[in-house]
């Protein structure tokens, strides 16, 4: 087609007084925006350009500025530019448009609408940096039937730990990073559906291992190696959707790890195809527990979709240890961009009729609710707690910390910031002994922030705030939502 | 006593921040890059390498035997009790043994002066490269220290 109506969705600004055509930017630039003649001129092409911002956060004086195209459509509250940009997109390919990140279109965000209660006279405050307070948590079965007996439980010295990301979908040094600071910490980082990498083993005792529809990297040696296994049913990007990791992402070493020819597509089915009810399911789950001797938690993950409630409950019932719920707001390194936006419920709706439809059947001791997609902050997790999780995963926010600026093209393997990636030149943009401090220091400073606000609800231990409903109050929120939520409104 | 800055070519990116920094940290720039690229002539105190995919930053190893140091003539160069060896400009008569000696061809001929990496001595905290590699593959390290620790 000879004319595209697409016009750059960047636009990349040099400041001539500023810039020294050091080259900074052409060097560090995976998609060939910059180029510089050989005569000094500077010219960019924008088309390329995703918005990673790589080039105007390495530019050594602040030369660059990257902003969006200033392509202004008539205002149209139905029609936005989105809308339309993404028709010309189609126009031209013909094909469904793929997307990185989480959903982020404009629908409520929950956990901005709570509010958290602080100690005021009638009853002391804590001051965590003079008295203890406790953020251990352990993720099983409390429910063993017999009092001296024990099911397997996780140890996690702050409730917060790294979601799934699979090598492949992530470069090495990610999943490195993260495991080292699962590790320093005292918490778990997960495999996603990519097996696990020779180079990961040692960190074993902090590694949840995924088995996914694709069975990836499955095999003895994998779940022996892991503190827990995890089902993943779906995921909160793309819930009913299986997976790709397109062929070109599939480097010897990927393919290696995940028991496949190299180059070669890696497709997760949408269904398990040996799971079709949680009959089903309870058989996989029994079938780990077999090959791991029962001395591992198992879990199972699923997307928050509308009758999450009645499913969980079947999960919890079919012998699931832990319940992993991914809101509507969790990222994926790829998804068509339609179900990333469209589909599935927030995590604070689905937890809290979760945590209360397992409370209300009297089962909800029998498996811990682990909560994840779209935690950005400590106040995030301690929400999370309160409206009834044990623990939170955190996936985007920790890719943040490891330099991602958002720019959604995770698809595309040419991340710049060397995390979406497996080309090595790029992943090698990533150290891990550098990431391991950022995303530790990430969870350190969590961990403070929590205590903080732990100590001013005059609570010193986590567990006294899980399911403690009357710490939240909410805030611009109609009546049925705060129902559903089992809040009261602010002031009441 | 040795210090030095080495590289790890496994994370270097080539992007070549430290050099500009180096350049901005010398010469009386007061680590001003614009002043050193736009006004001045920069003049950094190593140089990245480059091979095939790989890259990293060639700088002076300090030697604790210094054949530049031996060699020179006037005394210019020199090694403080960190065991950092520095030109002392005011000596240099710019008779290029030292560059000769050099195996590495770490130094590197100036106006005045040759002039060679310092560690940037006299700046607070790290050299300027080390605090500006945007992926940490360069480090200060001590004698004795090992490499591989990182």
């Amino acid at each position: 087609m000879s004319m595209n109506m697409l016009t750059p969705a960047f636009t990349v600004q040099r400041n001539p007084e500023r810039c020294i055509r050091c080259g900074v930017c052409i060097n560090q630039c995976a998609n060939e925006v910059h180029h510089m003649e050989e005569d000094s001129w500077m010219w960019v092409e924008e088309e390329r350009c995703v918005g990673c911002q790589r080039c105007g956060v390495l530019c050594p004086t602040h030369a660059l500025t990257i902003t969006e195209f200033p392509l202004h459509f008539r205002s149209n509250h139905h029609w936005s530019s989105a809308h339309i940009r993404e028709i010309y997109a189609q126009s031209q390919t013909g094909g469904v448009l793929l997307t990185g990140m989480g959903n982020p279109r404009s629908y409520l965000s929950y956990f901005d609408h709570l509010l958290l209660n602080a100690s005021q006279v009638t009853n002391p405050s804590i001051d965590p940096l003079r008295e203890p307070m406790e953020l251990t948590t352990y993720l099983g079965n409390k429910d063993s039937g017999k009092p001296d007996q024990h099911k397997p439980q996780l140890q996690l010295k702050v409730p917060i730990m790294f979601s799934a990301m699979s090598y492949g979908a992530v470069s090495l040094n990610v999943q490195k990073s993260l495991a080292q600071a699962a590790q320093q910490i005292g918490t778990m980082w997960n495999t996603g559906e990519g097996g696990l990498h020779a180079d990961l083993r040692e960190y074993s005792a902090h590694t949840i291992v995924q088995v996914a529809s694709g069975r990836f990297g499955v095999n003895p040696d994998y779940l022996e190696a892991a503190a827990a296994v995890e089902i993943k049913i779906g995921q909160g990007a793309k819930p009913g959707i299986g997976g790709h990791l397109p062929g070109e992402k599939v480097t010897r070493d990927v393919a290696q790890t995940r028991m496949i020819p190299a180059w070669s597509d890696a497709i997760s089915p949408a269904p398990h195809h040996d799971i079709y009810s949680i009959e089903d399911l309870a058989q996989l789950i029994e079938t780990l527990q077999v090959a791991t001797r029962y001395t591992k938690p198992i879990a199972v993950k699923v997307a928050a979709v509308h009758n999450i409630a009645a499913i969980a409950s079947g999960i919890v019932r079919a012998g699931a240890d832990i319940v992993v719920i991914d809101g509507f707001r969790g990222a994926t390194g790829a998804a068509p961009m339609r179900i990333r936006d469209n589909t599935g419920i927030p995590i604070e709706m689905a937890l809290a009729q979760v945590n209360q439809r397992l409370l209300d059947e009297g089962i909800r001791q029998q498996a811990s609710l682990v909560a994840a997609g779209g935690i950005r902050s400590s106040a995030d997790v301690i929400k999370a707690i309160i409206l009834g999780a044990d623990a939170v995963y955190i996936g985007t926010a920790a890719l943040i910390a490891l330099g991602c600026h958002m720019c959604q093209s995770c698809f595309t393997g040419r991340c710049n910031w060397g995390i979406a990636t497996t080309d090595p030149g790029l992943s090698k943009r990533l150290n891990p002994h550098k990431g391991a401090v950022m995303a530790g220091n990430l969870l350190t400073a969590w961990e403070h922030e929590i205590k903080e606000m732990m100590g001013g609800m005059g609570i010193n231990s986590v567990d006294s705030l899980r399911g403690n409903h009357l710490m939240l109050r909410g805030i611009g929120l109609e009546r049925h939502e705060l129902e559903l939520l089992g809040v009261l409104a602010a002031g009441e | 006593m040795i210090v030095k800055v080495v590289c790890s070519a496994e994370y270097c990116l080539g992007c070549g921040l430290c050099r500009i920094h180096c350049a901005a940290g010398h010469d009386g720039y007061n680590n001003s890059i614009l002043k050193a690229y736009q006004r001045g002539t920069p003049r950094p105190r190593a140089d990245l390498v480059y091979d095939q995919d790989r890259s990293w930053l060639n700088t002076c190893q300090h030697c604790p035997d210094a054949p530049c140091m031996n060699g020179c003539i006037t005394g210019a160069l020199q090694q403080d009790e960190q065991g950092v060896i520095y030109v002392d400009e005011e000596f240099c008569v710019s008779c290029y043994t030292c560059i000769m000696l050099c195996p590495y061809g770490h130094i590197h001929v100036g106006p005045q002066a040759v002039h060679k990496c310092d560690l940037c001595r006299g700046r607070s905290g790290q050299p300027a490269c080390v605090d500006a590699c945007p992926n940490g593959a360069l480090r200060l390290i001590d004698e004795g220290e090992s490499l591989c620790s990182m």
